[in-house]
């Protein structure tokens, strides 16, 4: 679904990605982790559209067309979505208005009818139960005024709305206690299917808990260390990521 | 350079009397010529007069005669269409055309008990038994309120008994339409103890009307009353319009002035309300959408006078092309209005590099123990709620419009009339790139 190629990314001249090498297939679940500034979320946004981003070299092709030509409206409407690490505060913008006017951008450009108030009103309700959202947030403006947790729980209730193909959470885990974490990892799971493709950025084994990946990547200073199963973020855990970037130990490991 | 054109200081107001109502009134007459001399002396306002630096009004002087025309003209078909549309909507409706009262157009015959709305001419030719001081220096705050002394041709009077609650609005529907016309109404609300009622000012202009107004409303809010007045220009792009919103609180009154600008060439609102007593509420809000060459300045003015009343204001603006916008917001908290509770906000959006906003809070304070607030900001469309929005699906035009109608939301939602809220709306949205599709959604 997702095959990036020595992927180079600056922004004011300075490389934040160093030769990305990945492929990820409609069913699968990857995680990616690293330490801070080690370039996950640029990677996350860049995927989604993000303009401040430049790309030096490289390819990225998303069911086998060139992703980085497309819009970021593009994008979504084809299937992408990310879910932001810091969700953008919207004032005077009511979430039900934002996720009636997202949902039917993308019906349109698929050519499917909008759906009408009442329609929409459902679905939006049965979703918002299912990631244990207050209603009184579709009234609210987005996410102005939300705590953390209703953030993130937001940008989780979009992406079950959207249905989108291929989902990138960035940190979607980070600031959640531990109920928050559950709901949000069984939103994740939910979506999981053979026709999508999720993509979990995260500091943390945590997450990796609730939603089991197909592969983990550990990024470190725009490249990927190594790349493994489910047990090597249970090894990161374990030793940090120093262990990761002391060469004598990849050594030892390889 | 001296801004003062010949064209005006030629016009003889010995011209004009005849014509203009109330001109059998001694007072009246008297009234109007004081009034026109003090103009005559004064002349127009230039920039070196501090409230006027930022606001050119040599357009003014620069177009034709200043006097009123006399003769009330044929309604345009779109004042109709806009009459009978609004007469749809069950308010009170009193429908002006070039400044004089078109009574087939208005529907004012079933007003509840208590309440009084007359043509401002019927009753300065009849008997007019209105206060001899409303058409007096002491109440004109600029020296444009000078001239509508002296060549107010008609307008609105209503009056509002004690303990009348007035449910649905009264709309003034005031039509421009035809070149070169000067424009004088004048609005005189006064509202009893315990009364209330909602007053809807709506300047609509031909497209090709290129005329002057220039207009005073007066409002007198009675003890424990509580008024609320809006004000809505949708004048021709080439009108210039000239006003003043003054309001007189009485104790425990509640006053609430919108003003809403959507286009006209030049405008200028200058909004002032007096708190006199104590435990008055004054509530100013204000949203404009500019664009190309138009110039919209608000001048606002606020007396807390007595102690323990309590002022908010929220002004936003959205400027484009080569728009101007101009907010001078002034607080006067005088010696002795202990535990005043002030606060100001205005919020500028500059949708162009070519667009200009000067914004000025001007908080005075000589009491102690008083709560004033003020807060400006100007910006730009956010980067980061614009790459949101597009990554879900919106297109670049339509995210902007979201961003621009949620903006200007905030001063859209406190309307508390069902029908100007959605006026209001969607003369925004209909001015925004895929505002339709947002208007669909709503």
């Amino acid at each position: 679904m997702l095959s990036i190629k020595n992927l180079h990314v600056c922004i004011d001249g300075k490389e934040i990605l160093r030769g990305i090498n990945l492929d990820v297939k409609a069913g699968e679940v990857h995680a990616i982790m690293g330490p801070n500034a080690s370039g996950k979320s640029t990677l996350a946004q860049l995927l989604a559209g993000r303009e401040i981003y430049k790309v030096t070299a490289g390819s990225v092709h998303y069911l086998g067309r060139d992703l980085l030509a497309m819009s970021p409206e593009r994008r979504a409407c084809e299937g992408v979505f990310l879910a932001f690490q810091y969700p953008v505060e919207i004032p005077g913008v009511s979430n039900a208005l934002f996720l009636k006017t997202a949902l039917n951008a993308i019906r349109k450009y698929h050519r499917l009818p909008e759906l009408d108030a009442m329609d929409f009103l459902k679905l939006v309700r049965e979703r918002m139960n299912r990631v244990g959202m207050d209603e009184a947030l579709l009234l609210r403006a987005v996410n102005e005024g939300f705590s953390g947790g209703e953030k993130k729980r937001n940008e989780i209730l979009q992406l079950n709305i959207l249905q989108p193909k291929l989902a990138i959470l960035d940190e979607t885990d980070s600031g959640l206690d531990i109920d928050a974490l559950k709901l949000v990892a069984d939103g994740v799971n939910d979506m999981r299917g053979p026709d999508r493709a999720i993509i979990l950025v995260t500091h943390y084994q945590r997450l990796l808990d609730y939603i089991v990946p197909d592969a983990v990547h550990v990024l470190s200073q725009g490249c990927i260390l190594k790349s493994g199963g489910a047990d090597l973020a249970k090894d990161l855990e374990r030793h940090g990521y120093n262990w990761l970037e002391t060469g004598d130990l990849i050594k030892q490991i390889a | 350079m001296h801004v003062q054109p010949q064209s005006w200081q030629k016009i003889e107001l010995s011209l004009v009397p005849d014509a203009l109502a109330g001109h059998d009134s001694p007072w009246i007459l008297a009234a109007r010529k004081t009034a026109f001399k003090r103009f005559s002396e004064h002349g127009f306002p230039t920039k070196r007069e501090e409230d006027w630096k930022y606001t050119d009004v040599s357009l003014i002087s620069k177009r034709g005669s200043l006097a009123p025309d006399n003769i009330p003209p044929d309604a345009p078909s779109e004042a109709k269409l806009l009459a009978w549309a609004l007469s749809g909507e069950g308010m009170h409706l009193m429908v002006f055309v070039n400044g004089h009262f078109d009574s087939e157009l208005s529907t004012i015959d079933d007003l509840p008990d208590g309440v009084q709305l007359s043509s401002l001419a019927d009753m300065l030719d009849g008997d007019a038994n209105l206060p001899e001081s409303l058409f007096s220096q002491q109440h004109e705050h600029t020296i444009f309120a000078a001239l509508n002394n002296a060549f107010v041709t008609d307008g609105a009077v209503l009056k509002i008994a004690p303990d009348t609650v007035l449910e649905t609005p009264i709309y003034l529907l005031l039509i421009a339409s035809g070149h070169g016309l000067a424009i004088y109404p004048r609005i005189i609300v006064m509202a009893g103890k315990n009364s209330s009622a909602t007053v809807i000012e709506h300047y609509m202009g031909t497209l090709d009307a290129h005329n002057f107004t220039n207009v005073i409303t007066q409002i007198n809010v009675g003890v424990g009353a509580k008024i609320e007045h809006c004000k809505l220009i949708q004048e021709g792009p080439a009108a210039l319009h000239i006003a003043g919103v003054h309001a007189e609180q009485s104790k425990d009154s509640s006053f609430t002035s919108r003003s809403f600008v959507f286009s006209g060439r030049l405008v200028r609102n200058d909004i002032t309300s007096s708190l006199s007593e104590t435990g008055c509420l004054c509530t100013f809000d204000g949203l404009y959408l500019l664009d190309d060459k138009q110039h919209v300045d608000h001048h606002t003015r606020i007396d807390h006078i007595a102690p323990c009343s309590t002022s908010r204001e929220y002004y936003r603006g959205i400027l484009d092309g080569e728009s101007r916008g101009v907010f001078n917001g002034k607080v006067i908290v005088h010696h002795g209005a202990n535990q005043t509770d002030a606060h100001q906000t205005n919020h500028h959006l500059l949708l162009s590099k070519q667009a200009e906003i000067d914004t000025k809070p001007q908080l005075e304070i000589f009491a102690d123990d008083v709560k004033c607030t003020h807060g400006a900001t100007v910006g730009q469309i956010s980067d980061e709620g614009l790459f949101y929005l597009r990554s879900r699906g919106l297109d670049a035009d339509t995210a902007r419009s979201v961003l621009i109608y949620g903006f200007a939301n905030d001063i859209i939602n406190r309307i508390n009339t069902p029908y100007l809220r959605k006026r209001i709306e969607h003369l925004l949205l209909d001015r925004l790139p895929q505002g339709d599709m947002v208007k669909e959604l709503l």
